[in-house]
């Protein structure tokens, strides 16, 4: 233990998050998956709207009747499944970067404004936060989407504003408990301004509770995102978005499992693979659990 | 204690206004024009177009139409659905005992399951069950449960043949609704097979429904167990020789509850959201399939309505756990 404690934050860190098997299985295919991700183009057979009109819904290649041309088999349309669900991960991929990116700056900079600011201008981002949280997420997405017209960039926007409140909570609830350490004071009375107190002095202190739920809404984006799409408001076909896929396979559920399955599949495991790394990441960064 | 409840009252009512503010301004920025869609009416005239703007009051300016929008929901005036031309008010309560019973059942399901596989889980910390256990839960809970559903009407439905793939009750079966409950009004119609065909119907719903509350209460409970067990009057309890049962049973659960407990109170809004996604693969005939239909016909009332309605439900029942728990827990009225 001592070993690690003497050792760079970093380093630490690793220390206890390489403890927790399933955080590292987690981290590696969360690695595939964006590898996968980012090289879809070069990784998948085929393009992935393409059709094959003369093997529709063939089944996967070690079922009777299969190709090993397509390995996980066709869809209705003739198109591969393998570079559909390859190209999807694209989606999933940019869908959670661009909502927790776009969640986390907004709301980080919300907290820091009201664990800063005077009561009035606290008590109302924090009441405007609470009527946001008051509808049951997915249901203001959808509506959201209604209104902004359905594709996957309105879905992302919508979903982003539905988790914000979240790191609001996080960033306001660490900046009050920071707030009168003796570090802050003394960098106040060193003559820091407002916006370095803020950026500077306190967030980094904030940020532990924030990057695990980086990671939870990492995988709440993919999962709303891949439900937007199956309800018909998110990505719109012929775009091999997991959900998307799902919805449009819907009618062939009993004849031909493997466009259902895979789909969902490829959303769980990827869902998995990164809560599983927020578990580990939780850990490691909660001083409280630590065993040290 | 009523300093605490009038507090906590009186942060209801700003997030109230707000979630009125909120319904009342979609319904101005939704696409297309709500006077056409809500006339139904082909070739409109102007006169006509004229005499709808001022009849639905668009005409007035945007404070004096939320005024009205607002003492109107107080006065439980929700308006009128464009498609069935019913009050949004009668819609609501007509389906939702439907997403009622579904929801029940499912938390029952997630508390029969999730709270014993909790303890258990707990009590053998770190043993192969407490892992295998705990590997079940967190795949429930990262779930996307509508393939899930689909997963399960494959299999029960298509394969064995077992359930039913939508629905509430056989089309055999025909009786008026009395609570609105199939599980009970079946038994009242006094028809044979009513009550089995309601359970039937109910089965895969509800499992849907149900696993991600369960995956949570189960993590929940066995977190807040470790948490209990370590204290020192769990290690006086088993020094004194009482049974294992017992000290587990007894002294270790009542207090891991308060915790578990809260989560269930909380998870009224994961299982509506939930219930949005099941009743619209199962067709069942709740609230959520009902939003789900609305949207895409534009039936802008039902919409504003339906989201006050089950908003102002989420933060009724948060409320109320948040005062039970001021009872619960001394700590926390004395915090404010």
């Amino acid at each position: 233990m001592s070993v690690a404690l003497r050792q760079g934050p970093l380093a630490e860190f690793w220390y206890y998050f390489r403890e927790n098997r399933g955080a590292v299985i987690g981290l590696w295919v969360f690695a595939a998956f964006a590898f996968v991700a980012l090289f879809a183009p070069l990784l998948a057979p085929y393009d992935p709207t393409q059709q094959f009109r003369q093997s529709v819904l063939l089944p996967p290649a070690w079922i009777a009747g299969g190709d090993w041309a397509f390995p996980l088999g066709t869809d209705p349309l003739g198109r591969d499944m393998l570079s559909r669900l390859i190209h999807g991960a694209r989606y999933s991929f940019f869908v959670g970067i661009v909502v927790v990116v776009v969640a986390a700056s907004g709301g980080i900079l919300l907290g820091l404004i009201a664990g800063f600011s005077p009561r009035w201008l606290d008590s109302l981002i924090m009441r405007l936060m609470d009527v946001i949280l008051a509808f049951p997420s997915l249901l203001l997405a959808l509506v959201l989407v209604a209104i902004l017209g359905p594709s996957l960039t309105n879905a992302m926007i919508a979903i982003a504003l539905v988790l914000q409140p979240h790191y609001v909570r996080l960033t306001r609830a660490s900046v009050l408990s920071e707030r009168t350490r003796d570090y802050v004071v003394s960098a106040r009375v060193a003559g820091a301004r407002l916006p370095r107190l803020m950026f500077v002095t306190v967030l980094p202190n904030c940020l532990a509770p924030i990057i695990v739920q980086a990671a939870l809404s990492f995988s709440t984006a993919i999962l709303d995102a891949a439900a937007l799409g199956f309800l018909g408001m998110g990505a719109q076909p012929p775009t091999p978005e997991w959900g998307t896929m799902l919805a449009e396979a819907r009618e062939f559920i009993l004849r031909a499992w493997w466009v259902v399955t895979f789909p969902g599949v490829a959303i769980l495991v990827t869902v998995l693979a990164i809560n599983l790394m927020g578990d580990g990441l939780r850990d490691a960064l909660d001083p409280k659990l630590k065993r040290s | 204690m009523i300093r605490y409840l009038l507090a906590r009252l009186l942060t209801f009512v700003p997030t109230f206004l707000g979630v009125t503010l909120i319904s009342f301004a979609f319904i101005r920025v939704l696409p297309g024009d709500p006077i056409i869609v809500m006339a139904g009416e082909r070739g409109l005239t102007e006169e006509r177009y004229a005499e709808l703007v001022t009849q639905f009051g668009f005409d007035k300016p945007l404070p004096v139409q939320f005024w009205t929008y607002l003492t109107g929901v107080l006065q439980g005036d929700l308006g009128v659905s464009y498609v069935t031309k019913r009050p949004v008010w009668d819609e609501f309560f007509a389906l939702f005992p439907a997403t009622l019973e579904l929801s029940l059942c499912a938390i029952v399901f997630a508390i029969a399951i999730g709270l014993p596989a909790g303890v258990i889980a707990a009590v053998n910390r770190g043993k192969l069950f407490d892992r295998a256990l705990m590997s079940t839960a967190l795949v429930g809970y990262s779930m996307p449960i509508f393939w899930w559903a689909l997963l399960l009407i494959i299999v029960f439905s298509g394969n064995l043949g077992w359930t039913p793939v939508s629905g509430r009750m056989g089309l055999l079966y025909f009786f008026e609704p009395v609570t609105g409950f199939m599980l009970i009004d079946s038994v009242l119609s006094g028809q044979s097979g009513a009550f089995g065909s309601a359970v039937r119907h109910l089965i895969l719903p509800t499992i849907v429904l149900g696993t991600i509350p369960l995956a949570v209460i189960a993590r929940q409970t066995r977190s807040a167990m470790l948490e209990v067990l370590s204290e020192d009057y769990i290690r006086t309890a088993r020094a004194k020789g009482l049974s294992p049962l017992r000290v587990n049973g007894l002294h270790a659960l009542r207090n891991a509850m308060i915790p578990v407990v809260t989560v269930i109170g909380l998870s009224v809004g994961t299982l509506l959201a939930g219930a949005i996604l099941t009743e619209t693969i199962f067709s069942w005939p709740g609230i959520g399939k009902w939003m789900v239909d609305s949207i895409f016909r534009r039936d802008y009332p039902v919409v504003q309505g339906g989201l006050l309605l089950i908003a102002s439900m989420v933060m009724v029942v948060n409320l109320t756990v948040d005062i039970l728990y001021g009872f619960i827990n001394p700590k926390i009225r004395a915090r404010k």
